[in-house]
């Protein structure tokens, strides 16, 4: 998808407008009040990457990234369709939540202190533990991160990958060259065309595009992994309101897995007698007028989007193309480190 | 003797009413003049009230201003000294505007807990750079980030204009041509490449490069220069002790040869059988540097890149995106300068042609002397605003990923640093500064081919 690309040029310089526009609005309104205002929760996702956020052939968004926006939508008005999606490179990014063309950024975003400090914006939460890797042809022989000493490597611009890159094959001693590549579609063509030896970036990332080649059984991806990439959900820093809910949306999606409640069970598990299930689902307590959203809150996102378990199993796990495994995303008691605070 | 066309305009219908509005206009060019005599209302000498403006050559303009009287009570009412306070005041206003929206901005971004100030430039930037005309290491500063993309966008543009023009001015001479093949053919080319977006060029352009060889198959010219679809390997020759003296004599060849080309020139016009001073000129810049390579016994040697591990290494590695954004810049603006050079050929009247026939000039001597250097006066204005543009055009490398400005600095330097503001104004300032001086030097050269003085003097 190129659509992000043409306007570019002046499409960072309104960007920057837009910063300088939205810094001398009023001091930060309610950003919850606002979007429950305009009726739709805009939501900054990737332009086209296979399993995170692709638009279907009908035009809808889907994905994992794509579904938490959904899972805050239906946690707000009850409507995980309540969501209006602004596919942003990853240069964009930053810049469209700043200036409040987004509301939340939900894009294989990494948290790191500066973009946590420096850069005006607050993490909510991670929603997947990641790593940095290599994708390379399987006939080029290489077998580790260490081999790739000469070669010819494809990088997102703007990102992490792209300083973790560096950071590694300096420290290691080992030399390349870099060809930039703007977003999953052009990565892909690049490398498919061989005019870089390998595409880095999140593992996750490289299991979409390694699906998405003609010939994915001739590519692997290397075991060694250079980073850590835990990719969370944004918002801006200065409205704490807005970034409580965001945080515990994600949260409750994460809660709900552990407590065993899904979309099918949920009606009936607002039954139990357990007490953080009928926090969690409304039935206790008034947990979700504290958030400033309607009781049923966390119970109407697990019934329209899931628990955490279901919204990865659907886009990314091991029956679609992308093939994940739960690893370091398994609940922090069944071997991964996925966690969240108690509900109370 | 000045001769000039002056206009009055007045209402239809109403009877020449010199209060109402009447408007002077003088050719020819740069000598016009307009005034207005507006319906005055205010208080004011009545005769300056109603007398239409004279239209006033340079010096009375001068005396003009050197005799206003300085008196408070005609501030208002004196049109000079009126436009004057104006002036003053829009320029104080400007000025205030811009110091509370820059400290407004300053504070209000740090309340927002976003970093502002130009401090970044310093920070290492950490990221690798595929093109660097200066040194550049990971650690160097988002500084030098900016330094390599205004480079790497000169780079571009330089070459793009060069080829621009020879492309540009070939076609535009073809499509004057009187073979009718050769001229419908640059025709086509214009209309087709004007009326394609630029940037689907760019992404055909650079869409060709990703269809080159892969790196094992790479085309080979000779065992020394090699294509794939990572680049254009070639290679450069390694200097050692006594090239200082060949690249001495080149330039004391090329001078030479200028003084020489500017000396024969001026007796050529005069001689019947001149000298060829082309042959002399190229003689002289090819055979001393020659004569001095041998006489050092060619004191280089060449750096031809090999295949080693993923790609080739040693030698100059031309970047695909370099050289697409090249093509397409350089094709399209070629258009626009081939448009320029027709009617610039176009605007020399079709007598001087035939007067230069009929005393007998050949049809070389008479492009070359008689309407090229009339034609330029139409060509070079417009010559001018589509170098402006190639530059500016040149920020499509984002697109395709070559490292010019926009895409190093205020693509990736920006997203890794959150600067937005900062960095787009200071892009902003930097196409400001280029754009003003490539108009400042042209502007320059327009006046001195401009028609100097006025008609009839
Ligand atoms: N996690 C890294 C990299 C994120 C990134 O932008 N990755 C690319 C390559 S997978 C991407 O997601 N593109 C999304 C798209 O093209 O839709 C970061 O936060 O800087």
């Amino acid at each position: 998808m190129r659509i992000g690309i043409i306007g570019k040029a002046g499409l960072a310089s309104l960007l920057a407008l837009g910063i300088w526009a939205s810094i001398w609005g009023s001091a930060s309104a309610g950003t919850l009040d606002d979007i429950k205002a305009r009726g739709v929760l805009h939501c900054g996702t990737g332009p086209g990457l296979a399993g995170f956020s692709l638009p279907s052939s009908s035009g809808e968004w889907i994905g994992f990234d794509v579904d938490f926006c959904r899972a805050i939508a239906a946690a707000i008005f009850g409507d995980p369709k309540a969501v209006k999606f602004t596919p942003l490179t990853a240069q964009e990014r930053f810049t469209a939540l700043q200036s409040g063309e987004v509301d939340v950024l939900s894009r294989n975003t990494t948290w790191t202190f500066s973009r946590d400090v420096n850069l005006g914006l607050e993490f909510a939460g991670v929603t997947y533990y990641d790593g940095q890797g290599f994708l390379v042809r399987e006939d080029l022989g290489v077998k580790a991160a260490g081999d790739l000493d000469g070669a010819r490597i494809c990088i997102d611009s703007g990102t992490t990958t792209e300083l973790n890159l560096a950071d590694y094959f300096r420290t290691h001693g080992l030399e390349f060259d870099s060809v930039i590549v703007k977003g999953a579609d052009d990565a892909r063509s690049n490398y498919d065309a061989e005019s870089c030896d390998s595409y880095t970036t999140d593992v996750s990332g490289l299991a979409s595009i390694r699906a998405s080649l003609p010939d994915p059984e001739n590519h692997i991806i290397l075991d060694e992994v250079i980073s850590k990439e835990p990719l969370g959900l944004i918002v801006r820093h200065g409205d704490s309101e807005w970034g409580d809910v965001v945080r515990w949306v994600r949260n409750a999606v994460i809660l709900a897995e552990e407590l065993g409640i899904n979309s099918g069970n949920v009606e009936k598990m607002s039954a139990s007698s357990n007490p953080e299930v009928r926090r969690l689902l409304g039935t206790e307590g008034d947990f979700g007028s504290q958030l400033g959203l309607e009781k049923e809150w966390a119970a109407r996102t697990i019934r329209l989007v899931g628990n955490y378990g279901e919204i990865f199993e659907r886009n990314v796990g091991k029956d679609t193309e992308l093939g994940l495994e739960r690893g370091l995303n398994a609940l922090w008691n069944n071997g991964g480190i996925l966690f969240a605070p108690p509900m109370r | 003797m000045k001769m000039r066309l002056v206009l009055s305009f007045v209402r239809p219908g109403a009877k020449p009413d010199p209060t109402f509005a009447d408007a002077h206009c003088a050719g020819p060019g740069s000598n016009l003049a307009i005034s207005y005599g507006l319906q005055h209302l205010g208080p004011g000498p009545a005769q300056q009230r109603f007398t239409p403006q004279r239209i006033r050559g340079d010096d009375e303009k001068k005396s003009n201003f050197i005799h206003m009287p300085l008196s408070l009570s005609t501030l208002w009412t004196d049109k000079k000294k009126r436009s004057l306070l104006i002036q003053t005041a829009v320029i104080v206003a400007l000025v205030l505007f811009a110091w509370t929206v820059i400290s407004n901005t300053a504070t209000n971004l740090e309340k927002r807990g976003i970093a502002s100030g130009i401090g970044f430039l310093s920070q290492p930037a950490g990221f690798d750079i595929v093109q660097t005309l200066v040194p550049w290491e990971m650690s160097m500063s988002h500084g030098r980030v900016l330094l390599i993309g205004i480079l790497n966008t000169l780079l571009v543009s330089v070459l793009g204009i060069i080829a621009a023009t020879i492309i540009g001015v070939l076609m535009g001479i073809a499509r004057l041509s009187d073979n009718w093949l050769l001229a419908k053919l640059a025709a086509t080319y214009v209309e087709v490449l004007r009326n394609l977006p630029l940037l689907l060029q760019v992404y055909f352009w650079y869409g060709l490069t990703l269809m080159w060889p892969k790196v094992r198959d790479s085309f080979d010219i000779g065992g020394v220069i090699f294509v794939n679809n990572r680049g254009i390997e070639l290679p450069v020759p390694q200097f050692q002790d006594g090239a200082g003296i060949v690249l001495g004599a080149l330039l004391a060849a090329m001078i030479g040869a200028g003084l020489f080309w500017h000396l024969a020139g001026r007796s050529a016009e005069r001689e019947e059988r001149p000298l060829p001073r082309g042959l002399i000129c190229a003689g002289l810049v090819i055979g001393v540097p020659l004569l001095a390579a041998l006489a050092q016994g060619f004191p280089w040697t060449w750096d031809v890149p090999v295949r080693k591990g993923f790609n080739y290494r040693g030698g100059l590695s031309v970047l695909p995106s370099l050289v697409a954004l090249w093509f397409a810049l350089s094709t399209y603006t070629a258009c626009y300068i081939a448009e320029a050079v027709r009617s610039g050929i176009q605007s020399v009247s079709r007598g001087q042609h035939e007067a230069a026939l009929s005393l007998g000039l050949k049809p070389s001597w008479t492009m070359r002397l008689i309407i090229l250097p009339q034609a330029l006066r139409v060509i070079v204005p417009q010559l001018i605003s589509q170098y402006l543009n190639l530059v500016k055009n040149s920020s499509l490398a984002v697109a395709i990923g070559y490292p010019e400005i926009m895409s190093v600095f205020a693509g990736t330097s920006l997203s890794q640093t959150g600067q937005a503001i900062e960095i787009i104004l200071i892009t902003m300032v930097f196409y400001l500064t280029v754009s003003l001086t490539i108009s400042f030097f042209m502007n320059i050269y327009n006046r001195r081919v401009a028609l100097r003085g006025e008609a009839g003097q």
